[in-house]
This record gives structure tokens, C-alpha cells and sequence, in this order.
């Protein structure tokens, strides 16, 4: 399931010994319940689905995801360039 | 003699005491008509939307036409929204710019308004006077005058608060012919601005989805965008504010009144980064979200770039983007190309907007 | 350190026309043959749908759509148990608003609340535990839907209704489990899916250490797959080699959310409250062990057990082919009720209500 966007983490707080925080999604904030990502510190980056935040979202990873790609897209577009001469 | 002295002895002071003066809530009493309801007007409507109209205080108010006058714009708008106050705007400015932009909408030049309250006993009067004074505040904005209106009090739980109705009243010019059913193949399709913003900070102020942000409703009266439009093109086929039902559902309404079909290219669909943001989180599509202050243009494709450059020396019209064109086939039909070059059906909206988890 | 990217450019990155482009060109080049892939989530299929993607995909690619909406597969029986706990004096009724709409065999909760019974749509579990905190004189109940992306939630929702010891608090548990459904459809004689996109958000809580043992019983490569328009085509694009080369294997095609292992705190969480239950699903029947239920020391917060529903008559429509659907087995255009007596105004079934659906994706974005 769906719905999970990525947000975040401004502050963390307790609400009645549960772990929550302050997550920030561009411009929208919600109180967000992180007790399954007790680690979780502020800076940090987390998918959030219904008010509940499902894990932490590796920033290195993603970034390196789309460098990856971006460098194939380029490469492409190099050899596409070569090929038109 | 002995009854007479023992009547004297039980009188103790005033047998009737004074009615309580009700300043701080609206009171069933208020809506009978009399001395009290005499009072609220005073004190809550003529004082802040006074003008000669009312001054006459008959049951009509008698409009005398410019000369030459043939064609009139009638239109009328229940307001019930809840909450009554949201980020950017309350139900008054809505219920005057609503009822201002519908008249503006066929090319009329919104002049007069009428005015109906239906007020829940308990309403505090502070609330009723800020919304009364939004509402002066737009009729200024919008050089409209309220010329009539109607105070009803109902008891507790028959009304949220307070429902207004608004009746507007306007005169079209140079026999203008304006309407939903003047879409031509060929036109081009723009909005004036970001979409979304209305709906997602009323079901924010509603408090039930429990997020925050600095969205701020868009409503405003577009009259004298729409004034400054049609000067430059009067060749303008179509104006429709889309409201209840977002962009697809007046855009899906314009295509069946036209019988034409229209594409519009999902790029070019000005969105608020943090209106993004806010339905991807509920799961809400901003294409069918409510807008109060914004403003579809059809218009010849030759047009086009004088429309947009018109729109945008308004305040109101800075994001005004061009964002499809009008075709005779598929009739009815309203479709989506995306940046991917992938081509979706943007259907009418269904049912009521609910939030989704997947 | 704080982080410098914007939520903006995660979601820009992974929706980048470009890069969109360039992964079609090599699931263009890849492909040989007719493949039929499976995904099993309601939201990769509204992503699809909603980005255009299967327009972008070689017409060797069949996309199938399987039981992957927790709103559709949610039993009969148990929607007609919420209409009737609902209908009951002294009730709120919460649920996610995909529910609102589904039909039970008479009624929906929709038309519950026009009639004025309390139903209100939250957006989170931990909600309607508030709702219960602020209405003591309330009985507050949450249907308790979703796949494992849901379970925690809604277990934390009963911890928490527990540490707060609230009385007036329970759920309605519905939660279904993704890996028996998969074993279901492999298993069927009918199946003809011959490879797997897992479910992202799922994995992220579960981690994808369940699935090497399907791939290998049934010879079907499984990619984990994310949501985003390049997520879902890369996705599909690991897949489609894994296919070509004859590699059952597991890849993650998410790795920036999912691990092997998943979020084992989320996990514990999740058996804690909650255990594996048989469960039927809609349309498709009984699946052993592929729900979740109230451990013991939770079980006062069973709806079930604190309402006595009764016995529940259930009524389907003769002519929702919905279990057919869910399966794979047939498209919704297929069904002869399909954008005539069923549509999104009229639904006979769950898939053509719930915004997930096949059959309401199909006949909102055109598919007929």
C-alpha cells in the first residue's frame, strides 16, 4: 500500500510514552508517530503512511539512484548526439 | 381598609423587570421583527454595508437602468460552508464574491446584491459583525452595493452557525454572448491561476485531518479582471470560475454544453507546491479541488497570448497559464496529457471527495 | 547534519520526464517476448493508471492487477458487521474514507451516516483513539483495514487506547497479509503470471525475506517496486530482464525504503498485537493464515467480541465478477456490468469503489 510520502523530521516529542515528531512534507506539517523508528533523529528523512511513520528513507541511497540514472540518461543523449552527426 | 395596608406591605419594587439587553449572542428575538430585530440590522448590517438602497428601508429596492439597458445577468448562491472562518476568507467574502464572479461570468458587470440570512440562535454577534465587515469589504473591492436583505433566527441545531443567500444582479454590455455552450475546436484553454487552494484550506480549518500549513483560501471577486480581459478580447467564448467540482468537473461541463472535446497538458497546470503536497498526503486530486478566485478563459487560439497577457496585469491573475485547446472529436470528453507523453481521461467528479490511504 | 534536499526534489527526481524516458527505451530494447506481470498493491495500481504508464510500455507487457486494495478484498461479512456496529446507539464509527463507499449487502456506511448514524473519516488509527479520549460516553470503533503497511498503525492505536485505558475503544480487525495471496494466485490452475512487482510500502515494514521462497516454488522472479512513475518502471524494467535472462531471483527495486530484513521494530510491534488468523477475502474466499486478529491479552479490543453482531447474511451481486478481477483472471472490461450497471455512481462491487480499484481506475482514466 500507497500513500506513503516522504517527509522530514523537524522535532521529536513524547505524547503519553509515545515517540512522536513534527514532520515537515514541502510546506505541509503533521504530527507524525515514529515509534517504529525510535533511531530517528531530526534532519532525518521518513516515508509516512496515515499519520504513521513507516521507516526511514535513505537520502544517500535515493541520491545516489538518480545519479546513477541521470549519468545513463546523459550518456545516452551523448551517444544519441554521435550517432546524428 | 386592613386589605388595602396589607397590599401596600408586599409591594417590594418593580413587579416587571427589565428585559436583558442581548449584545453578545443572536437570540430567537432577534428574527421576529420588531424593536430587536430593528436593533441588530442597526448595529450589525446597515452600519457597516449602509448605502442609499438601504436607507429607504422599503421592501424592495427600486434600480433605475442606464439607458439602452437590454440585456441583464441574474444569479443567486446559497453559502452553508464549515468552518465559516479559514485561512484567507470567511463565509461573507465568499458569499459576495461568489455571487459577484457568477454574474461576471456571462460578461456582466455585477451592480447589486441582495443579501438573506439564516442565523442559529447563539451565534455570537462578534462573529456576525466580522462577517459582516468581510463582506462590506468585498463589495467595496468589487464596487458592488447590497441592496436588499432578509434576517431569519431559527432555534439551535437547524442552521451551522450561519447559512447566507446572495442574489446578484449585473448589466451586460455591447450584447456580449458569453456562455458554456460557445466553445469552438480550435480555442485555447486557460486558467488564471493555482488550483486547489480554496479546498485545501477549508478541510484544513476544518481541524479533522490534523495537518498545517500556510495555504490560504483564494478567494476573491474577479469582476474587474474579467473587465480588463474583455476590453483587450472581446472575442472570448467561454468564462466558468470552477468551484464545487474543481477544473475537471467545469472543464467536463463546458465539453458536453459545446459538444466538443478538450486536452490539456498536465505541465502547464499551475499548482501550488504545498497544495502538491497536502492532496498527495490525503490523496486528493487538486483538479478537483474547490477554487473561489480563479478563472477559465476559452477563447480563439489567436487570442490566446492577449488573454494571458491581460489576465496577468491583474493581482489576481499573476499565474495565469495556458493550459489546453478545444476539439470537435469525442465530443463531451476531457482529457489529460501527461509530461510522459502518456494521455489520461479526466472524468467529472463523481462523488464526494474523501481521503484515501492507497 | 540537516538534510538539504527538499521534499520537492524526491518526488521531482523520481518523476523526471527524462529519466522516465530513458528506463522505456530500455524496457523497449530488453523485451523479446509476451510477459504477464502482477502487481498486488492498490496504489501502484492508481499510480499506473494515473501517470499513464502502461501507455508507455511495450504491448509484449501485460500489466495485471491484482487483490492489491484492501478495500476491495475486505470480506463481506465483516463490512456488513461494521454497517450494523455503526447503525448502534452510541456509536462512532471510524474508518479510512476508502470505505465510505464500499457496498455491504444492503447498505454502505455512507448512507449510514446521510441517515445519521456517527461515522467519521480519520486519516490516521491514532485518531480515532483520540476520538474515544474526547467522547467517554461514546462507544468508538476503527475499522482496522490495510495490508501489513497498516498493521503497525493500528496496532499502536491499541496500545495506545490501552496505556491511556481507555474502555470505550476497539477495532475491527481487517488487516490482510500480501504473501498467502500470492501463494493463492500462483497456486491457482488458472494462473498465467510470470513475474511479481512487490508491494513497496508493504516491504518497508516487512522487508522481502518471504518472498525467495515463493519465487523459487513457483519459478517467478519478484521485484520490490516503489510507487513513483521511475520507481514502478524500473520496477518493471528489473523484471523484465530478471524474465529474459531466466533468473528467478528477488530484486529491490526501492533499496531508498526497503531492506531485507524490513523495520523489525515495526515488526515486533505487529506481533505483539496482533496474530496470523484465516481470513476470507472478498471474492476470492478463504485464505489460511492471511489475516490478522487480536492477540489474547488484546482481545477486549475486538469489536467483534465487544458487539454481538450476530449471524451476518451476506448478499453479493450475481453480476460483480469482482473475485475474477482481483484475481487477474479477467480485465474489468471484461465484465458485462462494467460502465453500465456498475460504475463509480452505481457500484456493485468494491473494485469500481474504492479510488484503488481496477474496475473504478479503469473507468475513471478511460480504459474501455
Amino acid at each position: 500500500m500507497c500513500l506513503g510520502i516522504p517527509g522530514k523530521i523537524l522535532s521529536i516529542y513524547e505524547e503519553q510514552s509515545t515517540k512522536m515528531a513534527k514532520v515537515d512534507f514541502g510546506g505541509v506539517t503533521r504530527d507524525v508517530c515514529i515509534e517504529v523508528i525510535p533511531e530517528a533523529e531530526p534532519g532525518n528523512w521518513t516515508i509516512v503512511h496515515a499519520g504513521f511513520a513507516l521507516n526511514i528513507l535513505d537520502e544517500a541511497e535515493a541520491l545516489e539512484t538518480l545519479s546513477i540514472l541521470q549519468e545513463i540518461s546523459e550518456l545516452a543523449g551523448e551517444e544519441d548526439s554521435i550517432i546524428g552527426i | 381598609m386592613t386589605e388595602e395596608n396589607s397590599e401596600k406591605k408586599s409591594i417590594q419594587g418593580p413587579v416587571c423587570p427589565l428585559p436583558h439587553q442581548h449584545t453578545e449572542t443572536v437570540v430567537i428575538g432577534h428574527g421576529s421583527g420588531g424593536r430587536m430585530t430593528q436593533d441588530l440590522i442597526q448595529q450589525c448590517f446597515t452600519s457597516r454595508i449602509g448605502n442609499a438602497y438601504l436607507k429607504e428601508a422599503n421592501d424592495a429596492a427600486r434600480i433605475l437602468l442606464p439607458k439602452g439597458t437590454e440585456q441583464v445577468a441574474i444569479s443567486t448562491d446559497s453559502h452553508v460552508v464549515s468552518p465559516i472562518f479559514y485561512p484567507g476568507g470567511n463565509i461573507g467574502r465568499l458569499a459576495v464574491c461568489g455571487t459577484v464572479n457568477d454574474v461576471a461570468m456571462l460578461g456582466a458587470q455585477p451592480k447589486y446584491l441582495t443579501a438573506g440570512f439564516i442565523l442559529e440562535e447563539g451565534f455570537p454577534i462578534t462573529s456576525l459583525e466580522t462577517v459582516v465587515d468581510s463582506m462590506a469589504k468585498a463589495c467595496q473591492e468589487a464596487n458592488v452595493k447590497i441592496v436588499a436583505g432578509d434576517t431569519k433566527v431559527v432555534e439551535k441545531n437547524s442552521v451551522d452557525q450561519i447559512f447566507i443567500n446572495t442574489a446578484g444582479f449585473g448589466i451586460i454590455k455591447e450584447n456580449r454572448i458569453i456562455g458554456g455552450q460557445y466553445a469552438k475546436p480550435g480555442d485555447a484553454v486557460i486558467i488564471s491561476g493555482s488550483l486547489g487552494d480554496h479546498g485545501i484550506a477549508v478541510l484544513e480549518a476544518r481541524g479533522d485531518l490534523g495537518f498545517e500549513s500556510s495555504i490560504q483560501s483564494d478567494v476573491a471577486p474577479l469582476n474587474h479582471m474579467i473587465e480588463a480581459l474583455l476590453r483587450e478580447v472581446p472575442e472570448v467564448h467561454v468564462l466558468r470560475d470552477p468551484t464545487r467540482g474543481g477544473l475537471a468537473t467545469s472543464l467536463n461541463e463546458i465539453a458536453c454544453q459545446s459538444k466538443v472535446s478538450i486536452l490539456l497538458d498536465e505541465e502547464n497546470i499551475p499548482i501550488k507546491p504545498n497544495v502538491q503536497t497536502a492532496c498527495e498526503m490525503l490523496g486528493f486530486d487538486p483538479l478537483y479541488l474547490a477554487n473561489e478566485g480563479k478563472l477559465i478563459v476559452i477563447c480563439p487560439a489567436t487570442f490566446a497570448e492577449k488573454a494571458t497577457n491581460a489576465l496577468r496585469t491583474s493581482p489576481y491573475g499573476i499565474q495565469t497559464m495556458r493550459i489546453g485547446e478545444v476539439f470537435a472529436e469525442n465530443p463531451g470528453r476531457v482529457l489529460l496529457r501527461t509530461q510522459y507523453g502518456s494521455t489520461r481521461i479526466l472524468d467529472m467528479l463523481n462523488n464526494e471527495i474523501l481521503p484515501r490511504i492507497c | 547534519m540537516a538534510s538539504e534536499m527538499q521534499s520537492n526534489d524526491f518526488l521531482k527526481g523520481f518523476r523526471d520526464a527524462k529519466l522516465v524516458k530513458k528506463v522505456v527505451e530500455e524496457i523497449h530494447q530488453r523485451i523479446s517476448r509476451p510477459w504477464s506481470i502482477m502487481e498486488i498493491c492498490g496504489g501502484q495500481t492508481h499510480a499506473i493508471m494515473q501517470f499513464g504508464l502502461d501507455q508507455l510500455l511495450p504491448k509484449e507487457i501485460e500489466l495485471v492487477h491484482g487483490p492489491g486494495c484492501p478495500v476491495c478484498v475486505t470480506a463481506l461479512e465483516l463490512i456488513d458487521q461494521a454497517l450494523w456496529i455503526a447503525c448502534q446507539s452510541k456509536v462512532i464509527f471510524t474508518s479510512f474514507g476508502d470505505m465510505l463507499r464500499v457496498p455491504g449487502s444492503t447498505n454502505d456506511l455512507f448512507s449510514i451516516r446521510a441517515s445519521g448514524g456517527q461515522v467519521r473519516v480519520v486519516y490516521s488509527p491514532l485518531d480515532a483513539v483520540k476520538i474515544a479520549k474526547d467522547n467517554p460516553d461514546q462507544e468508538v470503533v476503527f475499522f482496522a483495514i490495510g495490508f501489513e503497511t497498516t498493521a503497525p498503525a493500528n496496532a499502536m492505536a491499541v496500545i495506545h487506547a490501552q496505556k491511556l485505558g481507555l474502555e470505550n475503544f476497539s477495532i475491527l480487525p481487517a488487516n490482510v497479509l500480501v504473501p498467502p495471496a500470492m501463494h493463492t494466485i500462483l497456486n491457482s490452475p488458472n494462473n498465467r503470471i510470470q513475474g511479481f512487482l512487490a508491494a513497496g510500502h508493504v516491504c518497508a515494514i516487512m522487508g522481502y525475506w518471504e518472498y525467495p521462497p515463493i519465487a523459487k516454488r513457483y519459478q517467478v522472479p519478484i521485484v520490490v517496486t516503489g510507487f513513483e512513475p521511475l520507481d514502478l518502471l524500473q520496477g518493471i524494467l528489473s523484471t523484465v530482464e530478471l524474465l529474459e535472462d531466466g533468473r528467478v531471483e528477488v530484486n529491490n527495486a526501492y533499496p531508498r525504503v526497503v531492506s531485507f530484513e524490513g523495520n523489525k521494530a515495526a515488526q515486533r510491534l505487529i506481533n505483539q498485537v496482533f496474530e496470523p488468523v484465516d481470513r476470507k477475502w472478498r471474492g476470492i474466499g478463504i485464505i489460511p493464515k492471511s489475516g490478522l486478529g487480536l492477540r489474547e491479552e488484546f482481545r477486549s479490543f475486538d469489536a467483534t467480541k465487544r458487539f454481538q453482531t450476530g449471524e451476518i447474511q451476506t448478499q453479493e451481486s450475481d453480476i460483480c465478477m469482482a473475485g475474477e478481477v482481483l484475481q487477474g483472471l479477467k480485465k474489468p472490461a471484461d465484465c458485462p456490468a462494467f460502465g453500465t450497471l456498475c460504475t463509480p455512481n452505481s457500484p456493485l462491487g468494491a473494485p469500481m469503489v474504492s479510488s484503488e480499484g481496477a474496475c473504478a481506475a479503469y473507468y475513471r482514466y478511460g480504459k474501455n
